[in-house]
């Protein structure tokens, strides 16, 4: 465990440190340069310091998308400060740019007199032609409304490394240390966290290590030395309830989520999935963890994936599937066989740009009508959906209580911008977990399969169980009894009871709650990956005075029982959606009111400011 | 069985005495009785300990049949779900009932993907050669130029060989009854329980509505010894109704040779070896020549490791190495922080 790490001061460099309240920095590059990694570094070490942060990588569905070009950029934009902060920041104070493609897709992101360091090596004719640059923006003063550092990243880095003869390949990969070494300057912070981490990750290549660790630290020392900057700034930490802190994203989120969910009910996970973008990490965390006793299944298809989940669950598991947007639309018939035969089922879906292929890498909230309409007959299924990168723990854990307990299949839906994105999380203990100890059936007394409790509840049987021999299936079921029934009656008894299982659950989730003015016509009502920027959008205008009040539902089917008395409580309901309108549909349909939608289907998050003047607008009355 | 030993169960105690839904004469009847009357001798084995999956299909019905645990699931799905739940309890005995519908069609790719993972479920696969619950459409199975419904002008498809298929996705057990042959059925569905891994069985099952007598040029009782040849781990390939034929390797090509020519004898019979998965595709590609009899029995049989017990060894590998896992260490992470 490290403590708070105390800022940097060699004493030697001569420059002005400046505190800020927030800052926000984005890496920029080819897709091959390390810019995911160099951001996730830099936000380690920010949270290692304590300030509050969240992140937001953007990157091509292209692993190596051709060198140079404007749409094989990646990035990773890292917002940190003093005080809570809920998003990844609507404008970047610093934008490091590694080659001109990566400067001219993200200037427009860029402050007003904000920070550009640019790798001036890579700013060649061949580039800059690329990135469709008639001239060279570093030097003929197109940028003069901005602060240009324009560094030889390449030539240090391979200076750096000359005498370790390593092959230039290999040399000319570091070159994101010497950027990352350089931001750490700028920023006052210690490179040390990130040293650690080379030599850990690297432990069987000492080349590597020595390598990246001097790049990294000529980097810093280039700062520090040269006197091209004439401020660093400083963010102090936040000032965060005590406890321990970790960073955490959202897919590992929903990993160590079901783990410690399945331990809580007292089940062993098991976990049938396919790899796809942006949800594969869920599989692969889970695939490290079998000293808990997790089985991981990698499918050969999607179906499979929720199939052997199925399996597991019949068998006496916690069957879990992980899938984004186009694996889901090949569970839903088995989604209906969970329905139907009443097991307890986890199914988390990342959600990304669709429809088919659509966006792999880049997020949407598109999947909503899926999950609750996608599936033939009536077949209710609870749906939750997580609000962050650490939102995403606690919802895993809550579809987990919510399977055990109801015998259903949940769906828990997040997507790629909480899923990638990460925050400081402060870390609970199992015992602050609910309580969701899973009830096995075991007295053949009075044993039916379709026999249902006070909650419309059946039993769960542990195949093995001597006595308690029974069948089930995907046919309409007997009410009680289990057997194969076509009587209409009965079919219509059951698929009512099925209904009146789900709504119920109602019943057992926390209330609406909402912040912002006490007098406010307006309430903003989010879902999902939204709520960062509404709640940062609600917030700051309601510092400004302006009466507007905020309301998030993390849980959409059922919702809270006090959604339509908090609903029609406001003249005005603006929801700020990544889709063309399915909560609103939603919301229009279930408590007739007509709310004011605002939808954004660019396969990128809001912007606060974006949604502040929505809400600006709307109480000027120009909606 | 001929000898009459002393048993927990009866075949009585595995009907589960619904009534039984299927087509008078239909030949899903004698796999039902067969494997009610086999299980009594699988003494090793707790009855709640057995668990029937199924997908869709006639073949599917099965699990309602026994008074086991079961579960009839959806269409072509039936091989995954059982992966599923032999994978989280490797304890029970898990049985699958399927036909050449819902396993080589809808459900191929999952078929492909149990044998070679070689997870302990047994496979009974109703083959009738045609859609029967859909009523009456070609099947993967289905000959060509078949006319069915949905093949007027006749099939144009060529069929699947579900014993080649299998060999070829690495099974380490498979072989092939006939619906009407009793006592060959049940010593193989015995057989097929003993293995480790998983087991698939090819039953080849009349359908007397759709496609009756499919099989009748070789089930007949009076076709079956000239044209059915049983094949048998160490013994000479040899059939006929008076064992006066045999076969024979010819390079890769296998032949037919008369033992009463006076040029053979039952020594240059070819001796089948259930450990070779080369010999057994040969034989198995017998049943698409009408020349060659039609082979049953046990076509390979040979030890993998189960995808389960490698899995169950991973646990027991990682705990011995990192301890029972720390749920509230996992939450803290190698790289965390307290403020205080």
């Amino acid at each position: 465990m490290t403590d708070k790490k105390t800022p940097v001061d060699s004493g030697k460099n001569k420059s002005d440190v400046v505190t800020l309240d927030e800052v926000t920095v984005r890496f920029a590059g080819d897709s091959g340069d390390g810019m995911q990694l160099t951001g996730a570094q830099f936000s380690d070490t920010l949270a290692s310091y304590g300030n509050d942060l969240g992140t937001f990588p953007d990157y091509p569905a292209e692993i190596r998308a051709p060198a140079g070009s404007l749409y094989g950029v990646s990035g990773y934009t890292i917002h940190f400060s003093s005080h809570d902060i809920y998003t990844p920041g609507d404008m970047v104070d610093a934008l490091v740019a590694m080659n001109p493609a990566a400067l001219k897709v993200n200037l427009k992101d860029l402050k007003k007199n904000g920070v550009i360091i640019a790798n001036s090596d890579s700013f060649d004719r061949k580039n800059l032609e690329l990135a469709k640059y008639e001239s060279n923006p570093l030097e003929d003063g197109s940028l003069s409304g901005y602060q240009i550092f324009s560094i030889p990243v390449t030539k240090s880095t391979l200076e750096t490394l000359k005498d370790m003869n390593l092959p230039l390949k290999t040399a000319q990969k570091c070159k994101n240390f010497y950027a990352l070494g350089v931001v750490y300057w700028l920023y006052n912070k210690s490179p040390e966290n990130t040293i650690e981490w080379i030599k850990e990750k690297f432990k069987k290549k000492p080349e590597i290590i020595e390598a990246n660790t001097r790049v990294l630290k000529a980097g810093f020392y280039f700062g520090e030395t040269t006197e091209l900057f004439a401020t660093r700034y400083e963010v102090k930490p936040a000032h965060l309830p005590k406890g321990i802190y970790r960073n955490l994203s959202g897919n590992e989120a929903v990993a160590i989520g079901l783990v410690a969910a399945s331990k809580k009910a007292g089940l062993d996970l098991f976990l049938g999935s396919y790899p796809i973008t942006p949800a594969s990490e869920i599989l692969q965390a889970l695939s490290g963890m079998r000293q808990f006793g997790v089985k991981t299944f990698q499918a050969e298809d999607e179906i499979a994936g929720i199939t052997t989940a199925i399996g597991a669950s019949f068998a006496g598991s916690l069957g879990v599937t992980s899938t984004s947007g186009p694996g889901m639309a090949l569970k839903n018939e088995a989604i209906g066989l969970a329905v139907m035969a009443e097991l307890p089922l986890v199914i988390v879906n990342v959600q990304r740009g669709g429809p088919s292929t659509g966006l792999p890498t880049k997020t949407e909230q598109a999947d909503l009508f899926q999950a609750f309409y996608g599936r033939n007959g009536e077949c209710p299924a609870p749906v939750l959906a997580a609000c962050s990168p650490s939102d995403c723990f606690t919802m895993a854990v809550e579809a987990v209580r919510i399977a055990v307990k109801y015998m259903t299949p949940v769906i828990l839906l997040t997507d790629g911008y909480i899923a990638n994105g990460s925050e400081p999380w402060k870390v609970p203990t199992l015992e602050d977990l609910p309580e969701m100890k899973a009830i096995f059936r075991t007295e053949p007394e009075g044993f039916h399969p379709y026999i249902r409790d006070d909650k419309y509840v059946r039993p769960w049987v542990k195949p093995g169980t001597p006595g308690l021999e029974h069948r089930i299936g995907g046919l309409e079921k007997q009410h009680i009894y289990g057997n194969i029934s076509y009587d209409p009656d009965n079919h219509e008894f059951m698929v009512k009871t099925r209904e009146l299982k789900v709504s119920n659950i109602a019943n057992d989730i926390p209330e609406l709650e909402v912040h912002g003015d006490k007098d406010a016509k307006l309430l903003v009502l989010s879902w999902g990956s939204t709520f960062g920027t509404c709640a940062s959008a609600v917030e700051n205008l309601t510092a400004k005075g302006t009466k507007v009040a905020h309301a998030h539902l993390k849980y959409l089917n059922p919702m809270p029982n006090n959604t339509e008395q908090v609903l029609k409580k406001y003249d005005n309901v603006l929801i700020p959606e990544i889709n063309l309108g399915q909560l609103a549909k939603i919301i229009r349909m279930n408590y007739l009111i007509k709310p004011i939608q605002m939808n954004k289907v660019k396969g990128l998050p809001f912007k606060a400011a974006e949604i502040e003047q929505k809400i600006e607008e709307i109480l000027k009355g120009n909606n | 069985m001929s000898e009459k030993i002393e048993t927990k169960y009866t075949a009585k105690d595995f009907s589960s005495g619904i009534d039984v839904r299927w087509c008078p004469g239909c030949g899903d009847f004698s796999i039902l009785a067969q494997v009610q009357r086999t299980f009594p001798q699988m003494i090793n084995e707790e009855k709640e300990k057995i668990v029937f999956i199924s997908g869709i299909g006639c073949s599917s019905r099965f699990p309602y049949y026994m008074n086991t645990y079961g579960f009839h699931t959806i269409h072509g799905r039936a091989a995954a779900i059982a992966s599923g739940v032999k994978t989280a309890n490797p304890d029970l005995s898990v049985w699958m009932a399927t036909g050449d519908g819902d396993c080589l069609s809808i459900g191929g790719n999952h078929f492909v993907h149990l044998l070679r993972r070689n997870i302990d479920i047994n496979v009974l696969l109703f083959n009738n050669r045609i859609y029967g619950l859909t009523k009456g459409q070609n099947s993967p199975t289905s000959e060509h130029g078949k006319i069915t419904k949905s093949t007027p002008l006749g099939n144009v498809e060529f069929p699947v060989n579900p014993i080649s298929m299998a060999i070829g996705v690495e099974g380490t057990f498979i072989a092939r009854a006939l619906d009407v042959d009793a006592k060959g059925m049940q010593s193989i569905i015995t057989r097929a329980h003993e293995h480790k891994g998983t087991s698939f069985i090819e039953v080849l099952q009349n359908c007397v509505i759709f496609n009756d007598g499919a099989f009748d040029y070789w089930a007949l009782k009076e076709n079956r010894a000239d044209r059915v040849i049983y094949i048998e781990h160490g013994k000479p390939m040899i059939f006929g109704k008076s064992q006066d034929k045999a076969i024979k390797l010819d390079g890769f090509k296998p032949v037919i040779i008369d033992l009463n020519d006076g040029k053979h004898s039952a020594n240059d019979a070819l001796i089948y070896d259930e450990k070779s998965k080369e010999l057994a595709y040969i034989v198995s590609q017998f049943s698409d020549n009408p020349v060659m009899p039609l082979p049953l029995g046990i076509f390979v049989d040979i030890d993998y490791s189960t995808f389960e017990d490698d899995m169950a060894q991973q646990i027991s590998d990682s705990i011995k190495k990192m301890g029972e896992g720390d749920v509230n260490a996992l939450l803290r992470g190698n790289s965390f922080w307290e403020i205080h």
